[in-house]
């Protein structure tokens, strides 16, 4: 049975998803490999605000921020000359963890509508302390020479190269979060998020266990961080303004909260979207707002939940 | 006899001008059933809030297991024993009734601070949940989401989910609260199964109840301790009979609306 199950519509597409994936870079030209390089990076991204939006019932609205830090870290040792992703991708994720820590430590004291304000609070001071860090390029930002080296192993300057990376690392940050939300830990954070009371009167420390899902969160979003500032070879404030944290928000809720591969397959949907849109007009957010208000009220599955519905369907 | 499991000393509680527990003295014996009862308002759900924790008392003290508890936070005091249910219903809606059970065995099993094995293989968890969901009757309705049974079952399984934790004191705020006479004498009968056995400390508005199952009883009154003593005193005080118990001879029930 559960064999058969893999086989069904969501599985089919999921599987066909993945081989188009791996084709891209052996068929797509430069900037197609490019482009869905910068997918699965948001998809990371998304994947990880999942956790703590979707499965933790957290609504951050300072995600962006855990973007920034790991972006940054990445670019100021490469400024003073430290190049190895090896070195720079765990301490961009180490960053991130060691400023949710103290977010978090603030911020999970509240619940709802203030948790979500002391978020974009927290996420808009690190912006204008970016901003204000003129050694690092100030507003305008700082580009970086080179992509990060991997142990002379492989050249991640290479398009191709790197694009396959990201696709493991990709793989492995969507592997492990699956793992972490079917634990024993992920079963506490579900517990909490539907009642934290019940929680705590059986026995757990519900902070704690909120916190330590914020901070894995954060990692997750940090590691993303590294990456993007590899893509694009430049890291500014913008990657930490509120309106990027946003930006995640909608592809978590787009593509389906608490289901992991629906936000990234929102990820996937809203750059695309903004690529096609953007090109026809402008304004393309008139486009896409009524397709967010259908998606939420159609009963906040997303893009995922349209899938599981036509594997009901069919069996 | 045995020294006191819980001890409750000089509770005063008040909202602003309003004294919810003036001076409660109370004690509940190992393996003894204790029942509080009172008309509403008399203060018995606020009483058992600072009892679990969710309420700090302002003066008095709340000894369990010898350990004074009264500052102590909810989690650590379910730690030391104390489980208990709510007047409304508190369980994990969306769950199903196994993982509701399952995270209550969980939470008894130490530190969830564990992140690769999948929860619901592990039979150290899965197994007592079931057979506590046997023991309730529930057995067939373990794949079912909590929201879909019926509210008698949810209140069954709230009762399944505090004894998985498998606590020294059992704290119910009126147990057969708002349920048909055959849940209510279903539910009646699954506590008195674990009478002499698991302390019992419940609130309840349903005299038939409250009478088959305690031990002791205390009643409470404005925030105040009126009595203490066996079924058979409470019911031949005089002032208890004139405050309280009065309308018992014509309804059967007292239930102060």
């Amino acid at each position: 049975m559960a064999d058969l199950r893999l086989l069904d519509a969501r599985g089919c597409a999921l599987l066909l998803l993945l081989s188009v994936l791996a084709a891209v870079p052996l068929y797509g030209d430069p900037f197609t490999t490019r482009f869905f390089t910068r997918i699965m990076i948001y998809a990371i991204l998304a994947l990880s605000l999942d956790l703590i939006l979707g499965y933790g019932g957290m609504a951050s609205l300072g995600h962006a921020a855990f973007l920034g830090i790991g972006a940054y870290t990445v670019g100021i040792l490469a400024r003073y000359g430290i190049q190895s992703a090896i070195i720079a991708w765990p301490l961009a994720m180490a960053a991130s963890m060691l400023v949710a820590l103290f977010i978090g430590v603030v911020s999970l004291r509240t619940s709802g509508t203030y948790f979500i304000m002391i978020t974009l609070a927290f996420a808009q001071m690190l912006y204008y302390f970016f901003v204000s860090l003129k050694g690092f390029g100030g507003s305008d930002g700082m580009p970086l020479p080179v992509r990060n080296t991997l142990g002379g192993i492989m050249d991640l300057g290479r398009h191709a190269t790197f694009y396959y990376v990201v696709l493991l690392t990709m793989l492995a940050a969507l592997g492990l979060s699956h793992r972490i939300v079917h634990s024993r830990f992920g079963m506490v954070i579900g517990g909490i998020r539907e009642n934290e009371q019940r929680m705590r009167s059986l026995g757990i420390a519900t902070f704690r266990y909120k916190l330590t899902c914020f901070v894995i969160a954060a990692a997750l979003a940090g590691l993303a961080g590294a990456l993007i500032a590899n893509q694009i070879l430049y890291v500014s404030p913008a990657l930490l303004h509120w309106t990027r944290s946003g930006e995640i928000l909608i592809m978590v809720v787009l593509g389906g909260m608490r289901s992991l591969v629906g936000p990234m397959l929102g990820a996937m949907a809203l750059l695309i979207a903004e690529e096609v849109l953007s090109s026809m007009t402008e304004h393309w957010m008139i486009l896409l707002g009524p397709l967010m208000i259908v998606v939420v009220l159609s009963g906040r599955t997303g893009i995922y939940g349209l899938l599981t519905k036509g594997s009901r369907s069919h069996g | 006899m045995d020294k006191p499991l819980l001890q409750v000393r000089n509770l005063c509680k008040s909202f602003g001008a309003m004294a919810v527990s003036a001076g409660i003295q109370l004690s509940v014996m190992p393996a003894e059933a204790h029942a509080i009862i009172g008309p509403n308002g008399a203060g018995k759900t606020t009483l058992l809030a600072q009892i679990a924790g969710e309420l700090r008392p302002d003066s008095g003290s709340i000894v369990f297991a010898g350990k004074d508890i009264t500052r102590m936070a909810v989690h650590k005091r379910s730690r030391l024993g104390i489980s208990r249910s709510f007047q409304i219903t508190s369980i994990f809606n969306r769950l199903t009734a196994l993982d509701n059970v399952s995270l209550a065995v969980q939470a008894r099993t130490g530190h969830s601070f564990r992140f690769w094995q999948r929860a619901r293989t592990i039979p150290t968890l899965r197994e007592p949940a079931m057979a506590m969901l046997e023991r309730f009757g529930l057995a067939d309705r373990a794949e079912d989401v909590a929201d879909s049974l019926s509210y008698g079952e949810q209140r069954q399984l709230e009762l399944a989910m505090t004894l998985a934790t498998e606590p020294k004191l059992l704290i119910l705020d009126e147990p057969t609260a708002g349920m048909g006479v055959e849940e209510s004498a279903h539910m009646v009968s699954m506590l008195r199964s674990l009478k002499g056995k698991q302390t019992l400390l419940l609130v309840e508005h349903d005299m038939d109840a409250v009478f088959a199952l305690a031990d002791r009883i205390t009643v409470l009154v404005y925030g105040q301790v009126m009595a203490t003593g066996g079924p058979d005193e409470i019911r031949s005080n005089p002032r208890v009979r004139d405050a309280y118990l009065g309308c018992e001879e014509t309804s059967g029930v007292v239930h102060a609306a």
